[in-house]
């Protein structure tokens, strides 16, 4: 076929070795060389996880999804939408089920009558909204997939006020970056001067899982709001230290997109307190524990600095992207 | 044969009782074991993040209660717990393995065993990390093999099986069987059987792993309508399972038949380059006394 195998016998001087002797010593090399790399690489993975450097590598992966998308995703690309018929049976109530905190309970107890949504921060006109003042604006509903960062999906119809109408009629200040989404739900209690130490340990086991696993032994805490810690205990919500709230952020290409919505109602009824009652974000082209329930408060801010540990949300704090479209 | 393929000096050489032959290029031989660790690290993660909800569907949304996979563990009739597999409609006990096994020294629920995910322990945050981050490794070094393949027609002279080798099918399925490898001549490229194999995770399993991750995204879901192509998310979820599955496999017939096949040889042949086919295997060249 080519010229190289006609080539006469050719032998040049590294090849004279008598391989016979020399095979069963670089047999044994490669044996030991692979077995070596192979132990210290399954023992050597989560150490090396751990270290700074390892953080910044696996943080090249999500940095790298997170420019793609940015690439690909056009804010006219929708995420898709899907009949009626296919809407799930049961749109699995997820996170937190059912706020801890007083202050939910009493609203939850009188239908949210006394719920007002707080928009401030970087806005010109800071903005208190009802119930009913939020079902008078401009609605959208929209049927679309759910999909867990743990690996489910259900499919439910949407209905509620785009976000850009609300932000709009706030009146965004040239600084304003992103809007923050502070929810009613107590997650945990951080303890004053030992917070590090606390959430060491929840932080390996925590999952935003959206359902309530009964089986999950070594998971304690699998619920996606609720998850983290112990299940907060509202009888001596004082005595356990400062609560923190979920809480979340998109930045304004999510925000103004038209399939963003602050949904009230789940498949044609007022949406029940399991899947976040009265208000709950639908940002459509992200995973579920981007979908803030219990939503009380947007705060439009120019960096996500002052949020939580910095990183944008609950769950970013603990680990997951804060862009989360994969 | 292999024309062109290194910087410098022959592709075959003889010895007194040995032909060696150049069988692998550099590119090659570095996208194989760059593969090796993609696949193993994409493989634990893989099974970090299945655990996280250790059941799969078909469709585009999850029917909870009828999973066509799920692993998980329940108790006996006399109280103790089991793992269990559970497979459309019938359930295999697993325990110590699948559903139930031991983490530090302690049983627990957990589909898939801490020796078998990254990281070891429960934590989907980390595992999720590792998983991307291979994938874009895994992406990368899989374009730049085909590109490498094309380009220098390596892939097909590899992968695509010549006229002669299809007409003897049966005979290798025959020396596969019996444990019979061609030798000489015939050694000097790859069987039947291997090339189709070959042909068949590069071409369609390893595609079908990229493109069914990505109908996972929802993001990527808004610009390209992927889940579609595998009859929705959840759908594509569980193809992703069944072809790692598939993948494992492959890797298992892979590592036995290179075992039973020559270790030291085809080791070689896969960090060096050079291959060895013994002369007394060879057809007598002329003037030479067999």
């Amino acid at each position: 076929m080519t010229p190289r195998l006609m080539t006469p016998r050719l032998t040049p001087r590294r090849l004279r070795i008598p391989a016979s002797i020399a095979l069963p010593h670089r047999r044994g090399f490669l044996t030991a060389a692979a077995g070596l790399l192979g132990v210290s690489a399954l023992g050597g993975c989560d150490r090396f996880a751990a270290s700074p450097t390892g953080q910044r590598a696996l943080k090249a992966g999500e940095d790298a999804n997170l420019f793609v998308q940015r690439l690909l995703l056009t804010p006219a690309s929708l995420a898709k939408e899907f009949p009626d018929s296919e809407i799930s049976p049961w749109f699995k109530p997820n996170g937190t089920i059912e706020p801890p905190d007083r202050a939910y309970k009493a609203l939850a107890a009188k239908s949210f009558d006394g719920f007002k949504l707080r928009v401030d921060g970087l806005v010109e006109r800071p903005q208190d909204l009802s119930l009913s003042d939020l079902r008078a604006l401009p609605a959208r509903t929209q049927t679309t997939r759910h999909d867990c960062v743990e690996g489910w999906s259900a499919i439910g119809k949407w209905t509620g006020v785009p976000l850009a109408e609300v932000l709009q009629r706030a009146g965004l200040k040239p600084k304003a970056r992103y809007a923050v989404f502070h929810c009613a739900d107590t997650m945990e209690y951080a303890m004053s001067g030992e917070e590090e130490e606390e959430e060491a340990e929840p932080e390996k086991t925590a999952n935003p899982s959206m359902e309530t696993r009964l089986e999950g032994a070594e998971n304690q805490a699998s619920d996606s709001q609720a998850a983290g810690a112990e299940a907060p205990k509202p009888e001596d919500e004082e005595s356990q230290g400062t609560p923190v709230r979920y809480y979340e952020s998109i930045d304004l290409t999510d925000a103004y997109h038209p399939q963003t919505i602050l949904a009230y109602d789940l498949n044609g009824k007022a949406l029940p307190v399991s899947n976040g009652a009265p208000l709950r974000l639908r940002v459509e082209r992200q995973l579920g524990y981007k979908q803030a329930k219990y939503v009380m408060r947007i705060e439009v801010t120019e960096g996500l600095n002052g949020i939580g540990d910095g990183k944008g949300g609950y769950w970013e704090d603990r680990g997951y992207e804060w862009y989360a479209g994969i | 044969m292999a024309a062109g393929s290194t910087l410098s000096g022959p592709d075959i050489v003889e010895t007194v009782r040995r032909r060696w032959m150049f069988r692998h290029p550099l590119v090659i031989r570095l996208a194989h074991w760059l593969n090796v660790v993609c696949l193993a690290i994409l493989l634990m993660s893989g099974l970090q993040i299945f655990n996280a909800h250790p059941a799969l569907y078909w469709g585009a949304a999850s029917t909870f209660d009828k999973p066509f996979v799920a692993i998980t563990d329940d108790q006996r009739d006399d109280g103790t717990p089991r793992g269990i597999v559970y497979v459309a409609g019938h359930t295999f006990e697993t325990t110590g393995v699948l559903g139930l096994s031991n983490l530090n020294g302690q049983q627990a629920g957990r589909a898939f065993p801490a020796w078998a995910t990254l990281p070891a322990h429960q934590d989907l945050a980390t595992g999720r990390r590792w998983h991307f981050l291979f994938a874009w490794a895994f992406v990368l070094n899989g374009l730049i093999y085909l590109l490498y393949g094309l380009g220098t027609g390596q892939l097909r002279r590899r992968l695509i099986p010549d006229g002669d080798q299809m007409r003897g099918f049966g005979s290798s399925i025959r020396e596969h069987l019996t444990l019979h490898f061609p030798e000489g001549e015939e050694a000097k490229r790859y069987n039947v059987l291997q090339k189709l194999s070959y042909l068949v995770v590069v071409a369609v399993l390893l595609p079908l792993m990229l493109l069914t991750g990505l109908a996972m995204s929802p993001g990527v879901n808004a610009v390209v309508p992927l889940p579609d192509l595998f009859g929705g998310r959840q759908s594509a979820r569980t193809i992703h399972f069944i072809v790692t599955n598939l993948l494992v496999l492959f890797v298992i017939v892979h590592v036995l038949l290179v075992l039973l096949s020559g270790v030291a040889n085809n080791m070689r042949s896969m960090i060096t380059g050079w291959f060895v086919i013994e002369r007394k295997k060879l057809p007598a060249g002329p003037g030479e006394t067999p």
